[in-house]
């Protein structure tokens, strides 16, 4: 199945893409999402961490399951004021 | 009024869109733009914000239903700039009005503190050589906060 994947500020930079369309396996969790996404290196688990899942407009934590065609968020600490 | 525009903001609109006869008190909060970065010698220029507005809209109505929950009937009204912003200008505008100025002025200041937690917005500071850095805010959370 297919989710649209939206990522912001630093993790768009990381990720080096700000919007994509991702194949993920059926009854993918968005941890699953982001270990697809994020290369195991020294700094994921701190970037992980810090980063905040929405999907579909609304925060949910790793453990929430995808369903195709949902919209996935990947943000990073705020800074809005 | 509760927006993410890309517009610059005047204040005076959100004071317009709260007041009632019903209110003796409207307090209004702009928060803009300054040249010190509290993690950084070098001075600010610019700042760049982006949102994800459709979980940013949907945040800046549960924090208006928060503010009055935790302090009783009032109006408010929330603007939160996107894109580049100099010096100066306005990147987030709170006005609020209700019956008397104590339930105004804590509801105003309830209301910018939740938008800094969680709203999500996220800034990067231009610095005058050039360079750009993401700046996150302090405090940093998924729910609202009790009033107290």
């Amino acid at each position: 199945m297919r989710v649209r994947v939206l990522a912001f500020a630093r993790l768009r930079e990381v990720l080096g893409f700000g919007e994509r369309d991702v194949e993920v396996a059926p009854e993918s969790t968005l941890d699953a999402l982001w270990a697809q996404l994020v290369p195991a290196a020294q700094s994921a688990s701190a970037l992980r961490a810090s980063t905040r899942f929405a999907r579909n407009g609304a925060i949910v934590d790793g453990s929430a399951a995808l369903l195709d065609g949902d919209e996935v968020a990947l943000m990073p600490p705020v800074g809005g004021g | 009024m509760l927006e993410i525009t890309a517009a610059p903001i005047e204040l005076d609109t959100l004071v317009r869109a709260v007041r009632t006869d019903a209110c003796g008190a409207v307090v209004a909060f702009a928060g803009v733009v300054r040249e010190t970065s509290p993690d950084d010698p070098r001075p600010v220029r610019r700042i760049g914000y982006e949102a994800y507005p459709a979980l940013a809209l949907r945040q800046l109505g549960e924090i208006a239903d928060a503010t009055r929950a935790a302090f009783g009937p009032l109006e408010i009204a929330i603007v939160h700039r996107v894109g580049e912003l100099t010096l100066g200008e306005t990147s987030i505008a709170i006005a609020v009005a209700a019956p008397h100025r104590a339930r105004a002025f804590d509801g105003c200041e309830y209301a910018i503190d939740e938008i800094k937690a969680r709203l999500a917005v996220w800034k990067q500071e231009v610095f005058a050589d050039g360079e750009r850095e993401w700046r996150a805010n302090a405090v940093s959370r998924d729910e609202a906060a009790p009033s107290t």
